[in-house]
């Protein structure tokens, strides 16, 4: 974004190149369907929070087995499943879990990484080192494995543990970003002018560099959710996801291991399936978009 | 070249004893043990006993892990006791499953990946362009378990045009052609679905680096000279271009890996990823540790395999 210069007979006015959440702005008015994507989304996830609300899940849980696998129609507008619960009902609240966990592991990963790299980038040193290997450690591991492992080991835990678990295996791709462009931002002018000033190293990293950052975080922020959705929705496909009582979109999902539910009662799982592949393709779309307006040389507006 | 190989080697050590380390404490907090299945109403309770005294089970944790550690260093990691086979043959069956599984869609990945990343960075903004760039974030940003069912669906249940559990037909006996037809056709579902899924990365990559080719002065030279583009393109960029992609295929067997799990239990596939996770429905712990100190050793494999090709393709990293 060059600056413009508008020079008239009278008075000379200088357009300062636009900023922050402009740039955001100018880059979502360019490409509709990231416009799209963000407000669908945003209205969605509104929706979905409100709609689970009014939902009284006591009801919806209650088991009717004359409605087992009632197909779409006039009582349940999705069907119902085996239990003849309303499919519609369970995709809400599952959608409503689902959005709130991977919400809350992208929370904690992301400020801990943010911390982290922070720290590591600015100081350098021991600490660098020691978290750097540590984050070596994590990133060889196959962690999908070990979050399964630990899932199956701690007896009847809850959706608190489980965020927890996710969270300390998730945080260290956002700490090795963070940490790299820390690295070369440390190195700049203003962050010299301000240490021989005198300023304290928390100071300069929290209110210096970490502002310098700011667009690259919402990117990470955006992609790690879209990531957490999926890893989410994936270990709760598998039977290792949230626990039985909290229903996720991927519980929804997992009917389908039944080959008469895959096959013939499609009703069940294919509309948890379309959910998440569409809400990961507009999450991911988002951040794409984000993305580019954080590197300037791939702004489309 | 030697130096970095035997610096990764030695870096490898300390991280695979920290994750046997881990898997091995993990495994001990797993609810019951391997006698509690065996219980009825007539077992002594003092022979149970005696039976986890000779396995060992009484013993403190670090000596059980020493034990433990010496004899999966010699590939021993004990007996499984669902199927009471030793570990070793029981993953080595699923892991010949998995390996064809996984070499098959690797072959398929860079068979889909490779035309399109140069089609895409050859035509550069064109329709075409932009449409090979919106399939590389679809597959992107689509989770595995998702279009793995929906292709089963799809291709298996509804059109029927794959079969949709299993790895072999069982008319057919080991050895004959019909044997081998039979097995790839079972695999070829399951390994075009991981294909699709990990193309993103490589036609990416192929893109970005074919279009920096574009500008550079080697392919003026060969404009120059007169060298069509057609000839450029494949004699010239192809090649300069295809090299960094080789050294993706560390990380593409830690990719495939990982997917396998999904993979293999949505396909009814009978390989590492569906014994890891019938494994632990059934507590079978010691085929737990196994697999997951497996896929371990796997991925650093991978990833070090991944830095070799880099440092024999590019000069400028053996020099660091």
């Amino acid at each position: 974004m060059v600056k413009e210069a508008t020079v008239d007979s009278n008075k000379v006015e200088i357009n300062s190149p636009p900023t922050g959440m402009q740039v955001v702005f100018r880059e979502f008015r360019k490409d509709r369907l990231a416009m799209f994507s963000l407000i669908s989304l945003v209205l969605v996830i509104v929706g979905v929070f409100i709609w689970a609300w009014l939902i009284d899940q006591e009801a919806l849980m209650r088991v009717s087995l004359r409605d087992k696998y009632a197909e779409p129609g006039e009582k349940f507008f999705l069907g119902a499943d085996l239990g003849g619960k309303d499919i519609l009902g369970q995709l809400v609240i599952g959608a409503r879990n689902s959005i709130a966990i991977a919400i809350a592991i992208t929370i904690i990963t992301v400020t801990f990484g943010i911390i982290v790299g922070l720290v590591c980038g600015y100081f350098g040193g021991w600490i660098d080192n020691m978290f750097m290997r540590i984050i070596d450690f994590f990133i060889t591991i196959p962690s999908l494995m070990v979050i399964i492992v630990f899932v199956t080991i701690i007896p009847k835990y809850t959706v608190k543990e489980f965020i927890l678990i996710m969270s300390l295996f998730l945080w260290t791709s956002t700490a090795r970003l963070v940490r790299s462009k820390a690295l070369s931002e440390s190195r700049r002018d203003y962050v010299n002018a301000s240490k021989t000033m005198g300023t304290p190293g928390i100071l300069i990293i929290f209110k210096e560099i970490m502002p310098n950052l700011s667009s690259i975080l919402i990117v990470e922020l955006t992609l790690s959710f879209a990531g957490n959705v999926g890893i989410e929705t994936g270990l709760s496909y598998l039977g290792f996801g949230l626990p039985p009582q909290t229903p996720s979109l991927g519980t929804l999902v997992s009917y389908a291991n039944n080959p008469l539910v895959l096959q013939e009662k499609w009703w069940v799982w294919i509309p948890a399936a379309i959910f998440i592949l569409l809400m990961m393709l507009g999450i991911n779309y988002v951040g794409q978009a984000l993305r580019r307006s954080a590197d300037a040389k791939q702004r489309l507006g | 070249m030697w130096k970095i190989i035997v610096r990764r080697v030695l870096i490898m050590i300390p991280q695979l004893f920290v994750l046997s380390l881990l898997i091995f404490i993990l495994a001990k907090q797993l609810p019951g043990d391997p006698f509690t299945g065996l219980l009825t109403p007539d077992t002594d309770p003092n022979r149970i006993e005696e039976l986890r005294e000779l396995a060992g089970l009484n013993d403190p944790w670090y000596v059980q892990y020493v034990n433990w550690i010496g004899n999966a260093a010699q590939g021993d990691f004990g007996k499984s006791y669902t199927y009471k086979i030793k570990v070793s043959t029981l993953i080595g069956e699923k892991a010949l499953n998995t390996f064809w599984l996984s070499l098959v869609s690797a072959i398929i990945l860079y068979l889909i990946a490779i035309p399109l990343g140069v089609l895409a960075g050859r035509y550069q903004d064109t329709i075409f362009d932009k449409i090979i760039v919106f399939y590389s974030f679809v597959t992107y940003a689509i989770p595995t378990f998702v279009l793995a069912l929906i292709f089963l669906f799809i291709f298996g249940y509804q059109l029927h045009w794959f079969p949709t559990v299993g790895s072999v037909d069982v008319k057919y006996d080991p050895g004959t052609a019909g044997y081998f037809w039979s097995k790839l056709y079972h695999m070829l579902l399951p390994a075009i679905t991981t294909a699709i899924l990990g193309t993103t990365s490589v036609i990416q990559y192929l893109r970005s680096e074919i279009i920096d080719a574009k500008s550079l002065d080697y392919v003026r030279t060969a404009r120059s000279k007169g060298i069509p583009v057609n000839k450029v393109y494949s004699r010239h960029i192809f090649r300069n271009s295809l090299l960094p992609i080789a050294a993706f295929l560390g990380f593409t067997i830690t990719g495939l890996l990982v997917g396998s799990i999904f993979i293999e239990t949505i396909f009814g596939y009978p390989g590492m990823g569906q014994l890891f996770i019938s494994s632990l429905l059934s507590r079978d712990y010691s085929v737990i540790t196994a697999l997951v100190m497996l896929f371990g050793l796997l991925a650093l494999l991978g990833s070090l395999l991944s830095d070799i090709i880099m440092s024999i393709v590019d000069p400028r990293i053996r020099i660091e």
